[in-house]
């Protein structure tokens, strides 16, 4: 890229990304209270049941959707409100780059995240709740990553409002955890017909509507995007 | 832009005592009359259904708030598209008083289905698809209205609420196509739900009265509120005048 030339929407979000990345990676303060709350979330839910009478493969779907929900809120809350040190948001939206670039780019570095988070959760699941992925693996990473698509489109949405509120991080799971459950419900589903072995295709029903959700509001939130920041 | 002062919406400035002079609405005569109109016709005029007893009543109040309800929701989704399209903070009135009005009937709705599903079904709440929406509706909503509450600054709350609630709109399908799939892939035990009867002529007559009167109660509100709102936007104009 010549040096004065303005970078292409994907280009720039490209780069915002990498941006958000490299603080998130030189800080890691993020990402490392998002895998300990999972962690921690992992363990505390397997004694609010009683494991004698509920087993680990029954409990274990269902914990992982709800760990990625709120770890994943951890991460979005910390998307936009980075951005308020020293008004860098302002440098960004003088940037010469469009506004749905912004987002993308915004969205594509919590994808990164949350991905990562699940990443350790995942195995971690597999360990403490002794339900084994198997040649499973594939299909359930396909899972989380179209369920955490559809968690970032509307989260990184959410988030670049609720910075601006006077509620601010309280207002973020409000506003997004109705919306997580169209996501949860079908991606915890799909878990559970995966993890206990039933044919793939009892899940697709579950799977299209994660497809179908993630094209639609990926698709909205990026025409709303800029309505969410200050002309 | 414009930074907006919180001011009490009630403090007696000159816009403010003039909005309270303005009397009585009509609409809203006419509503209390025609809801006391359905009233009296569905407990004294019309007949007691055989197997339900006097639970069926609920029939004149719940799908009747229930309709209102998401007339009011569908007004919230046009008015936020028409003020992203043209910043006319009328629409935004609109969709605000449109929303709390819903989320009043809404919560109608929810709790007199309990009380029906309390002698009927054998429960308070069982998670049916159609009471699962109904509950992720009154979120929703409620959560606007919080949102709405949580921005000083006048024009970017209305943005902001005009994106959750075309979004909000969108998202309404998909809950109910997830409750409607978690629901038939785990049926529900549910007690004694009958198939609607066919209603006889005087129930139905009933009802449609219902249904008119609480249209009717639903603009006596929604003009109420509306105005409401309009007072407070020349208040805050006024304080920052």
């Amino acid at each position: 890229m010549a040096p004065d030339a303005r970078p292409g929407t994907l280009a720039a979000a490209l780069l915002i990304a990498r941006k958000d990345l490299a603080i998130e990676f030189r800080t890691r303060t993020a990402f490392f209270s998002a895998v300990v709350f999972a962690l921690l979330a992992i363990v505390i839910f397997f004694f609010a049941w009683d494991p004698t009478a509920v087993t680990g493969m029954d409990l274990a779907p269902g914990v992982l959707w709800v760990i990625f929900t709120f770890a994943g809120l951890l991460g979005l809350n910390r998307s936009f409100s980075l951005e308020l040190a020293d008004r860098a948001i302002d440098a960004l939206l003088g940037a010469p780059v469009p506004r749905e670039a912004i987002y993308l780019g915004k969205a594509l570095a919590n994808v990164v995240f949350v991905g990562a988070v699940e990443a350790i959760s995942i195995p971690a699941v597999a360990l403490f709740y002794n339900t084994p992925f198997g040649g499973r693996w594939l299909a359930i990473a396909g899972v989380a990553l179209l369920a955490t698509i559809g968690l970032v489109a509307v989260g990184t949405l959410f988030s670049a409002m609720a910075v601006n509120t006077r509620l601010a991080e309280l207002l973020l799971p409000m506003l997004s955890l109705p919306f997580f459950v169209p996501i949860v419900m079908p991606a915890a589903q799909a878990t559970a017909r995966l993890l206990s072995g039933r044919p793939v295709l009892e899940a697709a029903n579950w799977l299209k509507i994660l497809l179908a959700f993630d094209l639609v509001f990926v698709a909205a939130c990026m025409m709303a995007f800029p309505f969410t920041i200050e002309e | 832009m414009t930074t907006q002062l919180t001011s009490d919406v009630h403090a007696p400035t000159a816009a403010g005592a003039r909005r309270a002079r303005s009397g009585i609405s009509w609409w809203f005569v006419v509503a209390v009359l025609a809801v006391a109109a359905t009233y009296i016709r569905a407990i004294y005029f019309t007949p007691l259904e055989a197997i339900q007893g006097p639970a069926q009543k609920i029939y004149y109040v719940h799908p009747t708030s229930a309709w209102v309800a998401f007339m009011a929701f569908g007004i919230v989704a046009l008015a936020s598209i028409g003020y992203l399209w043209l910043k006319d903070l009328k629409l935004d009135r609109v969709a605000e008083s449109a929303a709390e009005v819903g989320v009043v009937f809404t919560s109608v709705t929810l709790v007199t289905g309990s009380l029906w599903g309390k002698p009927i079904w054998g429960t308070w709440w069982t998670w049916d698809a159609r009471l699962t929406l109904t509950l992720f509706l009154w979120f929703i909503y409620v959560g606007y209205l919080v949102l709405r509450g949580a921005i000083e600054d006048r024009e970017m709350r209305a943005r902001y609420s005009a994106v959750l609630g075309i979004l909000g709109a969108l998202l309404i399908p998909f809950i109910h196509l997830s409750v409607y799939l978690f629901r038939t892939l785990h049926p529900m035990p549910i007690i004694g739900k009958p198939s609607r009867p066919s209603l006889p002529n005087e129930m139905l007559e009933t009802f449609a009265l219902a249904f008119v009167s609480f249209t009717i109660l639903f603009i006596a509100l929604f003009r109420a509120r509306y105005h409401l709102a309009i007072a407070r936007d020349e208040l805050d104009a006024e304080d920052r005048g």
